[in-house]
């Protein structure tokens, strides 16, 4: 049974029209947070988030008060926020910018002042264009309401945001390539070492890259206290957590859930959630966090929602994105269209990812639309394994960034979990599924 | 002479003025060419190269990393249909077929009366309201062959003007306020913050 | 309890089982090599920052979560490091590397210009499964696509490693290509309307480790097998880079840059890397007046006619000319030219010309030089210590124009932020973006900006009763007196001269109150033409003898008689043009194209004896009464003098055609015709006189022991045979070890004397020169700024079919302010006034120029083909041109 009766932290002003408006913000609550930490040391709001345990969730679920505390040497010059949202079958940035951006602004403020910079960016994904125009409108807003820009709230902090547009690359997302596109460059992931953000960052400074919804959180964290936010959840997995549900269900919709305390089968079959699959056929498979995540079959459904939980059984909570497949689903169309996404939205820097994911598609569109043959199998595994060698998870990495190591994920879960369907294509010389 | 209209070159100005570097107002002052031509222009791209102090070849190269801008013209309609795996599942594929006959184009190409661009995109972060379609980068919300052709209906006979600004226009919202504002006020905002966030920091936490 | 505690500055790692010791922070890849092992590379150049994309480099790091995989050209060693270079593991991973990056390749090595020198294919052939299991459909781009008008691009080819890119972007500052596109889709282009043309682009094919990048010049004419390289230095201009000159068949095929640590990091600008052409030539043409005919036999003129001789008759006729002319007094000849000779060349003509002659009528350069003692004098920075320096001065012509390679070092020394730039801004500058502190400084003011900035005095104050101001704040002179100091200390200041159009003696003023007024400071003087250095050192100017001292100081010592008062090359024309002077030899260079003035020399030739010593043709020689043929670069061996005073070897690599001589034998038998003897039997014989009279490490450096050269005066590293990273310089073969190839004929056994320091000449010792009094600018001229293009209209370039399409055309350049008082701009034809008449050219608006002067392009063409600017502009007797434009 579904446990539903934690807070909503995030989503709390989804229900209302106008929810993107400083006026419905303020009469909601909206800039307590704010004020409230501006009162405190910025150590001490540090402390709060550390204490709240809130792990990043753009993906790889760093824990944000430790990303910040790491650099309480170095002074910080710069944070940017990252909007880019484009892991496939992810929304709940798009939900987080169009419908409460002044949580959002609230949240960067916060973080800012904790960091003590004063130059904030965010960049978000071009494709939102309501986002941009809803942020801006609210960042205008903030600016008039004194929430935002020189002496914030009478406190002697001040800060700027700026909104910063991609313009159609999935690869942005990936921090040190976000930090390339704000520069003005071409989105090329830079090398690790020696360019980590938090010490080579944005123009060679300094800088923190946080998630949207990490920063969403940070309202709600500061005025209830860290400890009620580590009080939900449990183990490192604190909070709650918007999970983007979609594919063969009958409800896809983001939901606000608390962490730990559901299963991927409350999440897919309870009524008040993804309310089972559609006509109620049986599930095949589910992808547990994102496209680059390796997938789940029907026997880890009553996995908790968890981050740990998830990365013990070899693949991870990701971007909390969950694509559900059913019997109706090809499971080498559906990695076929995977890969076709790696491959379109590869960076082309490192070999192994610019023509590894090109060549692998190409043997997946053969075996899906004829022409494959039994030796691709072999083949697929082996060119796999040249890309992320061992094809363990974590993968091994031969490429600069994770794009490259992300891309056996579909292609290696697809040929283990249905290798008989992959033969059959063979021996049909193409997909005959509906 | 200034290729972009006076009031889109004052917009670029003060977009460059708001980074620290001018080269960052790289891809923001791209949307706004792609905002007057519909797409960029070689005058434009020239434009911006002077206003980034970059090399042409270095914007033409840095703006066809992005699957937003177009090098060559385009339909006065953008039309993206999504097809991946949440569309995929949700029938992404046939939609963009029905797209393409409907429209009279293959995809990545323009239908004969100019009006439309057919596009099919990666995921656009709408996935439960799949399949996704985007119109200008604006959520359409159209996701069955019937709803498709209203859509094209509607387009074609100008009834979605408000929702739908012409190809390029990405924010209708003018940045108003904000602490940038010439480059020595902000180094002098930025050298007082500075020394009021180390009295802060210097000070014990409570 | 650490037992091996490693030093701050070295940590100890072990690759491959063996333990050694590493620089902190030292690349992987190069500790590697150090070690003898080579991880395979594609993408990395040691002259540019990693970006770590090819992938190729691989290689297994033991680290606190086990061994993984890590790219060798990124990572930096660290103390305790466990390195594997070849397990299993990773031998599977670059196998992969590899496999990925031929799976889009074509199959067109038979036919691909770096087929036989390409990394790829030599790392397929090694490595390779000699399988593919690619079989699907390979990436199709148009072949070769012509990128630029020296470049063409085989995108099929291409393998995404960026260095051309990073080397247009990095390395030369001008991004005129960038990758377009994202992913498999990746591609190198320049902007559609603006071709791939920098000075700098051949160098992004040499470092192309496949053959996406070909050289239009080199397409197919030769096979790496074919070739024969030998490594040599180039005399295009006077940086002197080393270089690999290679050729199949007794022709030229390819000059390549060599990584000389000291001195070009592995570049060339493409006109030193393409003029090659032009010692081919065209050795069937007999039109002697064409710069691209190669000049295979002696000629005399009989009744007014070109006639090939023998080299005997050739030589009486010769002796005989100069006998006539210095039947009464030695006066009566001189020599001009001799920049492009080596310094054995050099040596062996001086002797000619003073110990058989007796003349000191001797000028290396054309006027548009410095004084040759106060060059000797000037304390000397290496280009190291150039790029070193915290503060650069400049007042030179543009450096990327004049200098290109040393342009490269200094904007990299500015661009890693070692050095500031403080420039005396005169004509355009292509460093002037990066400069601390730009003073536009007018013709006819250095001198004064130049003791505002010294003695800080008050006369740079007339500055500001020009017309239009002075050019410069107070603010930016007090910032620019900061940055040079009280003494100079740490600073070096670049001169030349930066204005063609104006009188020596303006900047030889301002250079001498530099070297006065900053005891501390060090000096390269940026004289542009190949061994003008050498030249300079050999004593080919009045006054100087070899081994940098002067005349005046020799006869003090000797108590020789020594004439004291030689012409330089414009007085020498005026008395040539006023019947003074009745002879002339002018040596390995033309007048026309070198002389600013062109209505004096050509009014000195056409009342002269002329004597020409070229392997070219020339506009000159329709003056001429002898040719002797004379060997040109890559023919010849020899020693050349950069602008650091290195001496350097240039190494013969094919026959020169005909019976053309080397200098040296051209002048050893001129004087026995003469009935004495130089005592110079050959270059070997020369070198070594040079080194045992002046110590000038001639005959050391030629003998081959040093790679990247002596500089003159100071202690050598014996340089041991370089290893050069096949990568770094692909079209090396990979294993080649280049040094000088061993030369026939043996050096005599004699002791050579190591280097040591040759005769100074003190800067105080050096006359101030008296500037004659400037008239008054006035509002409606404009002061004449007149600078030289890399591509101009000398011989080597016109003579190269590939540059000469490139070749500058001459416009006015000048301030929009200025043009908008006339209500003209770019591309409006105007009337030029000047003292001597008027023409018709057009304009260029460039804020760039500095108001109230006009920049002008010496020795170009104007669009209409018409070479205006030489013939009706300067005249050699003003101390600044002026103009006035005039709209039609
Ligand atoms: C290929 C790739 C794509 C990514 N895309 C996103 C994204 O769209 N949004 C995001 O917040 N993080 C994304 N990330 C993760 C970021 O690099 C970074 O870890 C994150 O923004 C940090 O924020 P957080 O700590 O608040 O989660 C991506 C990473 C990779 C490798
Ligand atoms: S792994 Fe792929 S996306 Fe990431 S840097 Fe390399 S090529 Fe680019
Ligand atoms: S990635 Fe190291 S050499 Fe290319």
């Amino acid at each position: 049974m579904a446990v539903l009766n934690a807070p909503r932290i995030v989503s709390s002003r989804s229900e209302f029209a106008d929810s993107f408006t400083l006026s419905r913000y303020l009469a909601t609550g909206g800039y307590q947070g704010l004020k409230k930490a501006l009162g405190m040391h910025p150590e001490a709001v540090g402390a709060e988030v550390d204490a709240a345990s809130l792990l990043g969730r753009g993906g790889a679920g760093f824990p944000a008060g430790r990303k910040w505390s790491m650099l309480r040497r170095a002074p910080v010059s710069y944070l940017v926020i990252n909007g880019d949202e484009s892991e496939p079958a992810t929304f709940k940035d798009h939900f987080l910018v169009e419908r409460d951006p002044h949580q959002l602004i609230e949240g960067v403020t916060i973080a800012a002042y904790a960091l003590q910079v004063t130059q904030a960016f965010i960049f978000l994904r071009g494709e939102f264009a309501l986002g941009l125009e809803r942020v801006q409108q609210a960042l205008n807003e903030s600016y008039e309401h004194g929430a935002l820009g020189a002496n914030i709230f009478n406190s002697g902090f001040s800060l700027d945001i700026v909104v910063h547009p991609g313009a159609g690359a999935y690869i942005c997302g990936e921090e040190t390539a976000l930090i390339e596109a704000l520069e003005g460059k071409r989105g090329f992931p830079r090398i690790k070492p020696p360019f980590f953000p938090a010490a080579i960052g944005l123009y060679g400074a300094p800088t923190v890259v946080n998630n949207v919804e990490t920063m969403a959180n940070l309202p709600w964290i500061i005025e209830n206290g860290g400890a009620a936010f580590a009080a939900l959840g449990a183990g490192r997995s604190t909070g709650t957590r918007l999970f983007a549900l979609s594919g063969r269900v009958k409800n896809p919709a983001m939901f606000e859930l608390e962490m730990v305390k559901n299963s991927f089968r409350d999440l897919i079959f309870d009524p008040d959630l993804g309310n089972g699959i559609i006509d109620d056929r049986a599930i095949k498979a589910f992808i547990p966090g994102g496209v680059s995540a390796p997938w789940f079959g029907p026997e880890h459904l009553d996995l908790a929602l968890g981050q740990d939980e998830v990365a013990e059984k070899a693949s991870m909570l990701g971007s909390g994105s969950v694509v559900v497949f059913d019997e109706t689903t090809c499971a080498v169309r559906a990695a076929w269209r995977i890969t076709k996404f790696f491959s379109r939205e590869s960076c082309g820097q490192c070999t192994p990812c610019r023509e590894g994911s090109g060549w692998l598609e190409r043997i997946m569109f053969r075996l899906e639309h004829g022409g494959g043959r039994r030796e691709d199998l072999d083949l697929l595994l082996d060119l796999c394994d040249n890309i992320a060698p061992g094809l363990s998870w974590p993968p091994q990495q031969t490429t600069i960034c994770v794009l490259g190591s992300s891309i056996p994920s579909s292609i290696h879960s697809a040929i283990t979990m249905f290798k008989d369907e992959f033969l059959a294509h063979v021996v049909n010389d193409g997909c005959t599924h509906g | 002479m200034s290729h972009l209209r006076p009031e889109l070159r004052q917009r670029a100005e003060e977009t460059v003025a708001l980074y620290p570097q001018r080269r960052s107002a790289m891809l923001p002052l791209l949307h706004l060419v792609q905002e007057q031509d519909g797409y960029l222009s070689a005058e434009g791209m020239d434009e911006v190269a002077e206003l980034t102090g970059t090399t042409p070849a270095e914007v033409r190269g840095t703006a066809s990393f992005y699957d937003m801008f177009h090098l060559e013209p385009v339909g006065t309609y953008v039309v993206g249909v999504c097809t991946n795996i949440a569309c995929l599942l949700a029938g992404g594929q046939e939609l963009l077929q029905h797209a393409s006959e409907r429209l009279g184009c293959a995809v990545g190409s323009t239908s004969p009366d100019g009006l439309f661009t057919l596009e099919e995109t990666e995921c656009l972060a709408d996935c439960n309201i799949a399949p996704c379609v985007q119109v200008n980068h604006r959520f359409v919300r159209t996701t069955t062959p019937d709803s498709f052709d209203a859509l094209v209906s509607d387009l074609r006979e100008g009834r979605r003007g408000d929702e739908v600004p012409p190809h390029g226009t990405l924010n209708r919202v003018r940045r108003v306020g904000g602490l940038r504002v010439s480059r020595t006020q902000i180094a002098s905002e930025r050298s007082t913050a500075l020394a009021a966030r180390d009295a802060r920091t210097t000070a014990e936490p409570k | 309890m650490a037992e091996n505690t490693p030093s701050n500055t070295t940590v100890s790692v072990t690759i491959d089982g063996r333990v050694m010791s590493a620089e902190r922070g030292e690349l992987l890849i190069e500790t590697a090599e150090r070690a003898g092992t080579y991880v395979p590379r594609f993408c990395y150049h040691p002259r540019m920052a990693p970006v770590g994309m090819c992938r190729m480099c691989l290689v297994e790091v033991d680290g606190p979560r086990g061994a993984t995989l890590q790219p060798a050209c990124y990572i930096s060693v660290s103390d305790g490091m466990i390195i594997s270079t070849d397990s299993e593991k990773v031998k599977k991973a670059q196998d992969g590397v590899l496999e990925f990056l031929l799976a889009n390749h074509p199959l067109d090595c038979p036919v691909c210009d770096k087929g036989g020198e390409c990394p790829l294919q030599d790392q397929t052939l090694t490595h390779g499964s000699g399988e593919t299991r690619f079989i699907e459909e390979k990436r199709h781009f148009a072949k070769p696509i012509s990128i630029g008008e020296l470049v063409l691009l085989d995108r099929e080819r291409c393998i995404q490693c960026a260095r051309c890119t990073r080397f247009a972007a990095e390395v030369a500052g001008d991004a005129a290509i960038d990758f377009a596109g994202r992913g498999d889709k990746i591609e190198v282009a320049p902007f559609p309307t603006e071709p791939f043309d920098s000075v700098f682009s051949g160098n992004t094919v040499q470092i192309c480790p496949v053959g996406a990048l070909t050289a239009k010049p080199y397409r197919f004419t030769a096979r790496p097998w074919d070739l024969e390289q030998v490594e040599s230095t180039c005399t295009t201009c006077s940086v002197g880079c080393r270089i690999a000159v290679q050729s199949s068949a007794n022709r030229l095929t390819r000059v390549l840059g060599i990584d000389s640590d000291p001195v070009n990091h592995g570049w060339l600008c493409d006109k030193g890397r393409f003029v090659i052409d032009a010692v081919d030539g065209e050795q069937s043409s007999f039109d002697v007046l064409d710069p691209s005919t190669r000049l295979t036999e002696p000629m005399v003129r009989r009744n007014g006619e070109l006639v090939a001789v023998g080299w005997g008759e050739a030589l009486a006729v010769t002796a005989q000319i100069l006998r006539d002319a210095t039947a009464n007094g030695a006066d009566g000849v001189g020599a001009i030219g001799g920049a492009a000779l080596t310094n054995e060349g050099a040596f062996a003509w001086q002797r000619l010309l003073r110990d058989v002659l007796g003349t000191d009528n001797i000028d290396a350069q054309y006027g548009d030089g410095l004084d040759g003692a106060l060059v000797a004098s000037l304390p000397r920075a290496t280009i190291d210590e150039m790029a070193a320096a915290c503060t650069v001065v400049l007042l030179s012509g543009d450096l990327r124009e004049e200098l290109p390679v040393l342009f490269l070092r200094l904007r990299e020394s500015v661009v890693k932020a070692q050095t500031n730039i403080v420039e005396l801004a005169t004509g355009s500058n292509s460093l002037r973006s990066l400069a601390r502190v730009s003073l536009p400084t007018r013709p006819g003011e250095a001198h004064l900006v130049a003791r505002a900035l010294s003695v800080k005095d008050n006369s740079y104050a007339t500055l500001s009763t020009h017309p239009n101001g002075a050019g410069f704040s107070e603010a930016d002179l007090n910032e620019a007196r900061r940055l040079i100091g009280d003494t100079g200390e740490g600073v070096v200041f670049v001169v030349g001269r930066p204005n063609g159009a104006e009188s020596a003696s303006i900047v030889e003023y301002a250079i001498r109150t530099f070297a006065v007024s900053f005891p501390k400071a060090k000096f390269v003087t940026a004289l542009r033409r190949s061994n003008v250095f050498g030249a300079l050192d050999m004593g080919l100017a009045p006054g100087l003898l070899p081994g940098r001292s002067s005349v005046a100081s020799q006869a003090r010592v000797n108590e020789r008689e020594v004439p004291t008062s030689g012409r330089g090359t414009i007085s020498q024309l005026r008395a040539l043009a006023n019947q003074h002077q009745s002879a002339v030899i002018l040596l390995g260079g033309l007048l026309r194209g070198n002389v600013a003035d062109r209505a004096l020399s050509e009014r000195a030739l056409s009342r002269s004896h002329v004597i020409a010593v070229t392997g070219h043709g020339g506009a000159d020689l329709a003056y001429a009464e002898v040719i002797l043929p004379a060997t040109v670069n890559h023919e010849r061996s020899g020693t050349v003098t950069n602008l650091e005073g290195r001496v350097s070897a240039v190494i013969a690599k094919v026959v020169a055609p005909g019976s053309a001589w080397n200098d040296v034998a051209i002048a050893s038998e001129l004087a026995e015709t003469l009935g004495q003897s130089l005592g110079l039997d050959s270059i070997e014989a020369t070198s070594l006189a040079i080194e045992s009279t002046t110590s000038y490490p001639a005959a050391s450096v030629l003998r081959g022991d040093f790679n990247d050269g002596v500089v003159v005066g100071r202690v050598a590293n014996n340089s041991v045979q370089r290893p050069l990273d096949p990568m770094a310089n692909p079209g090396i073969r990979s294993v080649d070890m280049v040094g000088l190839a061993p030369r026939a004929g043996s050096l005599a056994q004699s002791e050579l004397t190591p280097p040591r320091s040759v005769a100074t000449i003190e800067v105080a010792d050096v006359l101030a020169p008296s500037i004659s009094s400037i008239a008054l600018a006035d509002a409606y001229s404009l002061r004449v700024v007149a600078t030289r293009r890399l591509y101009d209209r000398g011989a080597g370039v016109s003579a190269t079919s590939a540059l000469s399409a490139l070749s500058a055309l001459t416009t006015v350049e000048a301030n929009p302010y200025d043009l908008d008082r006339l209500g003209v701009t770019t591309g409006d034809v105007v009337r030029v006034v000047t003292a001597r008449g008027n023409f018709e050219l057009a304009v260029t608006a460039n804020s760039g120029v500095t108001r109230g002067t006009a920049e002008i392009f010496l020795n170009t063409l104007s669009n209409d083909g018409v070479d205006v600017a030489g013939g009706m502009i300067f005249n050699a007797d003003d101390v600044v041109s002026e103009i006035r434009l005039e709209s039609r």
